[in-house]
């Protein structure tokens, strides 16, 4: 978990929760074994500390915050065709840009594996505060950017930001690349009922939690972001980071006119999802879309299971305090003295047990919970772009269809003799030409937009996954260590009863 | 003492699983009641059918009482319970803690979920079924286990108490090879059993109000009031404990299974990944199943047994007050009766019976009391120890396991 040590600033309490949940980091930090015993908060990272996963083994979520450097003539438009290169953050080793990485050809894709570049930019979100009362009340969170790039204009960059912000920021996106067969990372979710208690003010467990899950949704949605090249260059992008004013979004709201268009929108794509028949000439797309879907299914599931399990390691953590509890009571009223002393030795390991039990849920949670849901909403918006193709397509088809009617005009007015409405029909010939060469270009750049995201998409997968259950793993080993310790420190109380 | 035995549960007319084991020696609670060469008494076997149980009752004795040195003899639940209840209504056992009857085996809840496998056959596929009879299977098997134990328990202690032992309904209970038609107790006699135990709680309450002369028994009867009730509480939570800890180990196997179905459609080298990561849950799934069932086995189970045994002694608690009460309210019959001149030997001999109950009473409850703690700090002792010694092999198995996976996942980097 991030920034634990602004979470302790946050205005809205200071709870025993709070209290825990640094605990909790700390304890998860400080327990597994390494040199380098890495505090999370944004303030306190310098650029050269963090890396992939290889070489800090403490940073529960050093994939938020890779070291990648670019330094490549990579500063083109967005729209141009020139390829960029599929990023992969590779050593923690300061940015030296690799020299092979220029040499590239227009055509190369999946090639670009190869050519690796480094970025530089490590962003948090943090000290989340409630700005308001009542109904109109809203949370604040600080937005921190770290960089060395060029294209921002400052080292380190601060400014506070609104959920609904967030929100408008990846609905701009979306409207400009998805079309293009960019895989835009999909903002975190509304939840009107966490918001109403946030808002209402109770300051209660539950709350402190929602607040906590959705900046760290929030911070993993911008890094997922700029790790997407193109995306990492969008003005909307920068000015998000940088500008200390932003306009408020306020299309982003469910009930507004651009959000009934959103949905009416939605609806109508999900129509003609089911009219369209593609012909596939590409065996890949069809391949690649049966596997997301396929993944899809599994991973909703396992995320099912694993809030299941989240949710019973909780009432487990809970059932075991009570239990110590009545066991310390029993321990009380035994008048026999050493079986006395050896129960109020079973409840303090209880109670011990049920921390762990505890801190292991909230690993079960944050490591894994959210990474599933998280790649859910990704997939979708994988899908989503997939679809976005199946509408170029159909575009293609529909100008090629629109073609054929005007020549056949054409072809009756030449045997008419009306020559100016032939001329028109020449143009307009002319213009649907244009239209299908057009449709068709867009076609095979939206198909091969996606094969390179694709590309990248799973790679970033195969890292997160890999990178997450094995700390999640980490995790568990730390709990039966603990437990260990524990019961070794009990059974020579237990053998002491005579 | 090794035992056998079978496990049959039949659904309809196909047998579903046939499964014959053999466990260690029983008699968890207690722990020096198999030395004695004279009576030894245990179940060697055990037989469950669609409704009951029926329990091999085996006995070894070189008293001459007994036709044979070795026989054995089949019973069934409604039997142990007439001989408890025999006990309990057997005025020269007033002194006595009558060892607690056992519970009623109760399958219940594992053939409901048998019965919705059954149903369920359809929609799952052949892994999910397979593994879910398998767990069933295992739990109808823990149930089983514990039935046994908790009957062997009983007559164990019935065989090792000094003037139970002697018994002639026990006699009959061991040795007699035909039915006892000892039917269970109908409507009638159960709402009598309920109105009785309903005086019963409210003369306890007057009884216990009596302050006791003797400060041993005013000791205990505090101290078994209070004990009773957090014993009662400890079992309770114990019990809600390992629930949530089942049901962890429950959500653990469904995330295994999707695991592996996810390592075999993956394309990227992430399928290798997720199988081992799904093998490892798989196993360490088991292992915490395995953890559950031995805390409810040593925490649990003895928390609920000196629920039942501290319960039997609050009930001699109980019978010796009433004595006692009986013994005043003679002896204020007595000097009534001298004052008035009338009826005098008439309330001396009432007096005196009652003096000799309460004494008797007092004298065996005394060392009834003082064995019940003996045994009790016996019986937690070993059951803690065996547990700490549990849970240690069990984190340790799971640490290796986990520590191995991680290893080969890190080499794989």
């Amino acid at each position: 978990m991030r920034s634990t040590g602004s979470y302790a600033h946050q205005r809205c309490v200071a709870c025993a929760q709070n209290i825990s949940n640094q605990k909790l980091v700390q304890g998860i930090l400080d327990s597994i074994p390494s040199p380098e015993a890495a505090c999370l908060s944004a303030e306190d990272i310098s650029p050269s500390s963090n890396g992939p996963r290889d070489d800090d083994p403490d940073d529960l979520f050093a994939e938020a915050t890779e070291e990648v450097s670019l330094d490549s003539p990579e500063r083109q438009p967005i729209l141009s065709d020139g390829p960029s290169p599929a990023i992969t953050p590779v050593t923690p080793v300061m940015i030296s840009p690799r020299v092979d990485v220029f040499d590239r050809s227009p055509d190369q894709d999946e090639d670009e594996e190869e050519n690796r570049d480094t970025f530089d930019i490590q962003i948090s979100v943090s000290d989340p505060e409630k700005v308001g009362d009542g109904m109109n009340a809203y949370m604040v969170y600080k937005v921190t950017t770290k960089t060395s790039l060029s294209i921002f204009s400052r080292d380190e960059v601060c400014v506070k930001r609104r959920f609904s912000d967030f929100l408008g920021l990846y609905s701009k996106l979306a409207s400009k690349y998805m079309h293009m067969g960019y895989i835009v990372p999909p903002a975190p979710e509304k939840s009107i009922v966490g918001m109403t208690k946030v808002k209402v003010g109770k300051e209660d467990l539950s709350s402190v939690e929602f607040v906590e899950k959705r900046r760290s949704a929030l911070e993993r949605y911008l890094l997922r972001t700029v790790k997407h090249p193109a995306l990492l260059k969008d003005p909307d992008v920068l000015q998000f980071l940088e500008s200390s004013e932003l306009p408020r979004a306020v299309s982003t709201q469910a009930l507004s006119g651009a959000g009934i268009l959103r949905m009416v929108n939605k609806a109508a794509d999900a129509v003609n999802k089911m009219t369209i028949k593609m012909n596939e000439s590409d065996a890949w797309f069809e391949e690649k879309q049966q596997q997301f879907e396929n993944l899809d299914v599994q991973l909703r599931k396992l995320h099912a299971s694993v809030e299941s399990l989240v949710c019973h390691r909780k009432e487990l953590s809970v059932n075991t305090a009570s239990f110590a509890k009545s066991a310390a009571m029993l321990g009380n009223s035994e008048d026999h003295t050493a079986l006395s002393r050896a129960l109020s030795q079973l409840a303090e390991v209880e109670e011990k047990i049920d921390q762990l039990h505890q801190d292991q849920s909230y690993a079960d949670f944050y490591l894994i919970s959210e990474l599933l849901g998280d790649y859910v909403r990704l997939i979708t918006a994988v899908k989503g772009v997939f679809d976005q193709r199946m509408k170029a397509w159909a575009k293609w088809q529909d100008a090629q269809v629109m073609l054929q009617r005007k020549r056949e005009a054409e072809a009756k007015l030449q045997y008419a003799n009306k020559p100016d409405k032939l001329q028109q029909a020449t143009d307009e010939i002319r213009e649907w030409e244009g239209k299908v060469q057009q449709g068709e270009r867009d076609f095979e750049q939206i198909s091969k937009n996606i094969r390179r995201e694709v590309g990248r998409f799973e790679k970033d997968r195969v890292k997160d996954f890999r990178v997450v259950i094995i700390k999640y793993l980490e995790s568990l080993v730390h709990t039966q260590q603990q437990l260990i310790k524990y019961w070794e420190a009990f059974l020579p109380e237990a053998k002491a009863i005579a | 003492m090794k035992q056998t035995f079978c496990v049959i549960f039949k659904k309809e007319s196909s047998i579903i699983a046939v499964d014959s084991i053999s466990c260690g020696p029983h008699c968890l609670m207690n722990v020096d009641l198999q030395t004695d060469a004279t009576l030894q008494v245990d179940i060697s076997d055990a037989l469950s059918e669609r409704d009951k149980v029926k329990f091999t009752v085996h006995t070894k004795s070189t008293l001459p009482n007994f036709k044979q040195n070795e026989f054995s003899v089949v019973r069934q639940h409604e039997e142990f319970i007439w001989l408890h209840d025999s006990f309990v209504e057997n005025e020269e056992y007033a002194g006595y803690i009558i060892p607690p009857a056992p519970p009623r085996p109760d399958f219940d809840a594992s053939r409901e979920k048998l019965q919705k496998l059954g149903e369920g056959e359809g929609s799952m596929t052949k892994e999910e079924f397979t593994k879910m009879k398998q767990e069933l299977e295992a739990e109808y098997l823990a149930i089983f286990k514990k039935t046994v134990a908790m009957h062997e328990v009983f007559l164990c202690r019935v065989a090792a108490h000094p003037v139970l032992r002697k018994d002639l309904n026990f006699h009959v209970f061991l040795e007699y090879n035909q039915d006892l038609s000892v039917r269970g107790k109908n409507k009638k006699e159960r709402l009598e059993d309920f109105f009785k135990n309903v005086v019963k709680s409210a003369d306890g309450v007057l009884v216990a109000g009596v302050k006791d002369v003797d400060d041993f028994f005013e000791h205990e009867k505090t101290f078994l009031l209070e004990y009773h009730n957090r014993v009662k509480e400890a079992s309770a939570k114990s019990d809600r404990k390992i629930r949530s800890h089942k049901n962890a180990a429950d959500d653990i196997n469904r995330i295994a299974s999707t695991l592996y179905t996810l390592g075999t459609q993956d394309s990227t080298d992430l399928c290798k990944f997720f199988l081992k990561v799904s093998e490892l849950f798989e196993k360490t799934r088991k292992i915490e199943a395995r953890v559950a069932a031995d805390e409810d086995l040593k925490l649990a189970d003895l928390l609920k047994y000196y629920l039942r045994e501290s319960q039997a002694a609050k009930d001699l608690l109980y019978r010796r007050g009433r004595a006692l009460v009986d013994y005043e309210n003679a002896n204020k019959a007595l000097d009534k009766a001298r004052a008035k001149n009338k009826d005098v030997l008439q309330a001396e001999t009432t007096q005196q019976v009652c003096c000799q109950k309460f004494e008797k009473i007092s004298e065996s409850a005394k060392q009834e009391l003082i064995d019940f703690k003996t045994r009790r700090v016996a019986a937690f002792r070993k059951n803690l120890v065996e547990l700490a010694e549990l849970e240690l092999k069990h984190a340790k198995g799971n640490l290796q396991l986990l520590q191995s996976c991680l290893g080969v996942l890190k080499g794989d980097t």
